[in-house]
């Protein structure tokens, strides 16, 4: 039954263009010459320009990247030991494991961010008792972010690897691998695809990540979400609307080179 | 073979970090809201259940039940619920336009659904400013709505997505061979088995909009707030933290409720497909 | 009298992850005769491939109630047989092979293999293969290197490698597939190379797990011969687990009929099948009728049975009682039917209640004093007045050599 209704088509189409008008939007106004963008002025690029004269915005990119970098290979690391342990092992705690790993997916980011707060703000007051203290920044915002990423990274590469049977560790085992030559050379390169479908989920989860960031990083430390934030609340600036053009590309970029990368599926057999 | 310390070997350090950065702040979250205000962000002692109080909408100030509070949680709730409503509508047909493809087609139609979904948050939201100002439809309750719907069909549409695609259409021709009408076949063959992505969809729409602040902070106005904006403010300029923490353990327990009692029915497996 | 396993006769554990020299296996002799570590055990025979001793197997269910998947398995497989483990599933017949493969440990007993105890020993450091249920190829790697794989573990030098990879190739006739990957093969290939990959590490011994239980039924037959004159040929040890019978008849030089964590019969093809002793293994072997009875007489080796059908003469009454009550069984396809009574002796009258024919048979279900019982004739060439009528009265004549006595379980 490969008819589609014409009613069904008409409304995907609505629905998709209901989704890319605003990004066309932000996108065409980038280029108005015009300070208040109600109007269209005349086509220019100096608000790119502009872009990249501007310290915060250079800034807040650095931080950006080092903090999705660093966090990605700490929740890399972290997450796959997770989801390597839920594959190999049924244990009794399994759901209970499941379900904690499935908090930071499901709950409001408002609810992580505050939480991580006020968690840092009691850690700052037992530290300062001892003569120590900390300022809210790069690495309030770091611990967050492998907070969330974690749980991404262990459930990607746990249903990457549930395809494969248990029976392949101890197939390895019969033939004369010990444990680590079993791990090394079967249990690795299935699970590869996995890690690195997780790594780069996480990678983009820490690009992207707004409400918790807000929370935690205080007033100093500046991520590129934040400072859009930051600059919308006291006005657009079209150099924000060239900014969240350039963003568009890169993930439009990132995605279509994903797609094209993953998409020779090897079958499971 | 199962040794237990080598499962604590893989799932030991990833555990105890969440254990440490997620169950321990939520803790001290409910601790703080016992506390008192001491300052602009500080909290000490006496404990006192006025946070909680307040929550439930009881003025202890002026020993009155007021129902201010009350009345933002309940915005928040439908505003959520109704916001979840406008994306099943448009998120559920469109999956299975989406289903009904052929291969080439149907990446094509979900890398392009796919690229909103990795778009950054803010810009899409934002993005709405500037085509509502010339309306002047910004700030405002509507354009809140609209914030929200756009900002969470993506999340609600790929859950969904997988399940129709799973779709076992025999299951429909049964149906219509004994008898059942095109409305009636649908009903009892095709949408049972949508329903774990559906549920799914719905959970990862509905929860996020529970908690959003960032739609109703910047289309939305002061006479929008939410619950998100309410607990946004404690933490910013109201300062208020014993009072914050209430309300975000309150949404927290929401969650978490509504969490356990999924698990409970789908079980272990249906925890995992919410990824 | 059987000897309750105590705890205390598992001798010295060997530890797991330790590393050693493997010259000097640690807590490992070799064991020719009666006594291990000067505790007295079975004798165990010299040309026995692997002997388990005493071995059980539990765990603690809900409650705390312990049940037993293995419950006091001894048994002996002499080297170079085709060993078949036979039972329904649960019955332990996988659990006995995961020990004999070592990934699991016995709580109680021994496992010898070529004369070596291996109880406790870790699978890699054992010289013995598993061919698995669900063949567990590598999916990473192509059809050549999955054979390789064990002779990888043990670093043998490339150019060896190569050969015996070759040759085992050609033993399963795969080798034209040599480069394929897994997913591109159909069950039976995957099976084979599952086989290639085992038998090439030239193990003592070689574990099949129901490796034909995937495949449609003229592929398993052919490989059911093709396995059979494989063990032939290479004269390797095979233990083979299965719930199918009558694979178990075709291909094994001796079978273990288990139920519920024990062996209830173990002895070659027919003289399990002509010969079952308990109610089980005629009924789990083929079908059977079963006659409860009385010994009623004794003579010699021979016994009347008084039954609900009459007196019945048997020629297994070695070792019963007058007055012991027994159970009798005889094969569908050993009664004989008659339409007259002949009146030799041993007949039951019977009434024809259904017939199925199946072809190359007909199976007769028939009523006799209240009971149900099943005969087969051969639909061979002879003439339509050899067939029999629905509620046709007939005499089934029962020979006493294929009365069997079953012993009391």
């Amino acid at each position: 039954m490969k008819r589609t209704h014409p009613a069904l088509s008409a409304w995907a189409w609505l629905v998709y263009a209901f989704l890319y008008l605003p990004i066309v939007v932000v996108i065409v106004f980038s280029f108005n010459d015009s300070r208040f963008g109600a109007t269209w002025a005349g086509f220019t690029t100096k608000w790119y320009g502009n872009l990249f004269a501007r310290a915060d915005v250079r800034e807040a990119v650095a931080h950006t990247l080092e903090i999705a970098l660093l966090s990605t290979v700490l929740s890399t690391l972290l997450g796959t030991l997770v989801g390597l342990g839920l594959w190999r092992y049924t244990i009794r705690f399994r759901t209970g494991l499941t379900f904690l790993l499935v908090m930071p997916i499901v709950m409001p980011d408002v609810v992580m961010g505050v939480s991580l707060l006020m968690f840092y703000a009691f850690v700052r007051g037992l530290l300062e008792r001892a003569g120590w203290t900390f300022d809210n920044g790069f690495w309030t915002v770091l611990l967050a972010h492998v907070t969330f990423q974690i749980s991404y990274v262990a459930l990607t590469v746990r249903s990457r690897l549930a395809g494969y049977g248990r029976d392949l560790e101890e197939a390895a085992r019969d033939l004369g691998a010990t444990g680590l030559k079993s791990f090394l050379h079967v249990v690795l390169p299935l699970a590869t695809p996995g890690v690195l479908a997780g790594a780069l989920l996480a990678f983009t989860l820490s690009l992207d990540d707004f409400v918790v960031t807000y929370f935690t990083s205080g007033s100093g430390f500046r991520t590129l979400p934040v400072l859009i934030y930051t600059n919308v609340k006291r006005g657009i600036t079209p150099d924000i609307n060239a900014l969240s053009a350039l963003l568009v590309l890169v993930t439009v970029v990132a995605i279509i080179t994903a797609n094209a990368l993953l998409r020779p599926r090897r079958s499971v057999p | 073979m199962l040794s237990v310390r080598r499962f604590l070997n893989t799932i030991g350090p990833g555990t105890l970090w969440l254990v440490a950065f997620l169950v321990l702040p939520a803790l001290v979250m409910l601790a703080y809201s016992f506390l008192t205000r001491v300052d602009l962000a500080r909290v000490g002692p006496p404990w006192t259940l006025e946070s909680w109080q307040r929550v439930a909408g009881y003025d202890a100030l002026f020993q009155e039940w007021v129902g201010d509070n009350v009345r933002v949680l309940w915005r928040s709730v439908w505003v959520a619920g109704l916001s979840t409503l406008l994306c099943v509508l448009m998120g559920y047909p469109l999956a299975f336009y989406i289903a009904r493809q052929d291969a080439r087609r149907k990446n094509l139609l979900l890398l392009l659904l796919i690229i909103p979904f990795w778009t950054n948050f803010l810009i899409r939201v934002y993005a709405w400013i500037l085509i509502l100002r010339p309306f002047d439809l910004v700030p405002s309750l509507a354009a809140t709505f609209l914030g929200m719907v756009y900002a969470f069909v993506p999340f609600f549409v790929l859950p969904v997505y997988s399940s129709v695609e799973k779709i076992d259409w025999r299951l429909l021709e049964a149906a219509e061979d004994l008898g059942a009408s095109p409305v009636r076949a649908f009903l009892a063959g095709v949408f049972p088995q949508t329903l774990p992505g559906l549920v799914a969809g719905i959970i990862l729409t509905f929860i996020p909009a529970l908690g959003t602040f960032v739609v109703s902070d910047i289309l939305g106005g002061a006479k929008t707030a939410l619950v998100g904006n309410v607990i946004q403010n404690q933490f910013g300029q109201a300062g208020d933290w014993p009072y914050g923490s209430a309300l975000s353990f309150l949404l927290m327990g929401v969650v978490l409720l509504g969490l356990w009692a999924y698990a409970r029915t789908a079980g272990q497996k249906g925890l995992e497909e919410l990824i | 009298m059987r000897r309750v396993p105590q705890k205390t006769d598992v001798g010295p554990r060997v530890p797991y992850n330790h590393r050693h020299d493997p010259s000097k296996r640690h807590g490992v002799t070799a064991i020719t005769g009666v006594a291990f570590k000067g505790k007295r055990i079975r004798e165990l025979s010299p040309d026995a491939a692997v002997s388990v001793v005493d071995v059980v197997k539990g765990y603690r269910g809900a409650g705390g109630a312990e049940t037993r998947v293995l419950d006091d398995i001894d048994l002996d497989i002499r080297r170079g047989e085709f060993f078949s483990l036979l039972g329904p599933s649960g019955c332990g017949k996988t659990t006995l092979l995961r020990l004999l493969a070592g990934f699991e440990r016995p709580d109680a007993g021994r496992i010898i293999i070529g004369g070596q105890d291996m109880t406790g020993v870790p699978p890699h450091r054992r010289n013995v293969n598993t061919v698995f249920q669900s063949y567990a190829l590598f999916p990473h790697l192509n059809v050549q290197d999955n054979v390789a794989f064990g002779l990888r573990m043990k670093n043998v030098p490339a150019a060896a490698q190569r050969d015996r990879v070759a040759r085992a190739l050609e033993s399963v006739r795969i080798a034209e597939f040599a480069t394929r990957r897994p997913d591109q093969l159909s069950g039976g290939q995957r099976q084979r190379v599952a086989l290639a990959r085992a038998i090439v590490n030239e193990p003592q011994v070689l574990l099949l797990d129901e490796p034909l239980s995937a495949l449609d039924l003229k592929l398993r037959k052919e490989l059911q011969v093709e396995l059979a004159n494989l063990q032939e040929t290479l004269g390797i040890t095979f233990v083979f687990v299965t719930h199918d019978q009558e694979e178990a008849l075709v291909m094994s030089d001796r079978i273990a009929v288990m139920n519920r964590g024990r062996i209830e019969q173990l002895g070659r093809a027919e003289d399990l099948y002509e010969r079952p002793r308990t109610a089980f293994v005629a009924n789990f072997l083929g079908s059977s009728n079963l006659i409860p009875g009385t010994v009623q007489e004794l003579d010699g080796t021979a016994a009347m049975i008084r039954t609900v059908h009459g007196p019945l003469r048997t020629t297994h009454g070695a070792g019963l009682r007058v007055g012991q009550d027994v159970t009798l069984s005889v094969r569908p396809e050993k009664l004989r039917m008659e339409r007259d009574d002949v009146a030799v002796g041993n007949e039951i009258r019977a009434r024809v209640d259904d017939i199925v024919y199946t072809g190359a048979e007909n199976q007769y279900l028939l009523e006799a004093a209240g009971q149900r019982l099943v005969a087969f004739q051969l639909n061979s060439d002879i003439g339509a007045d050899e067939d029999f009528d629905y509620e046709e009265q007939v005499a089934l004549y029962l020979p006493p050599d294929n009365l069997i006595v079953l012993e009391e379980t």
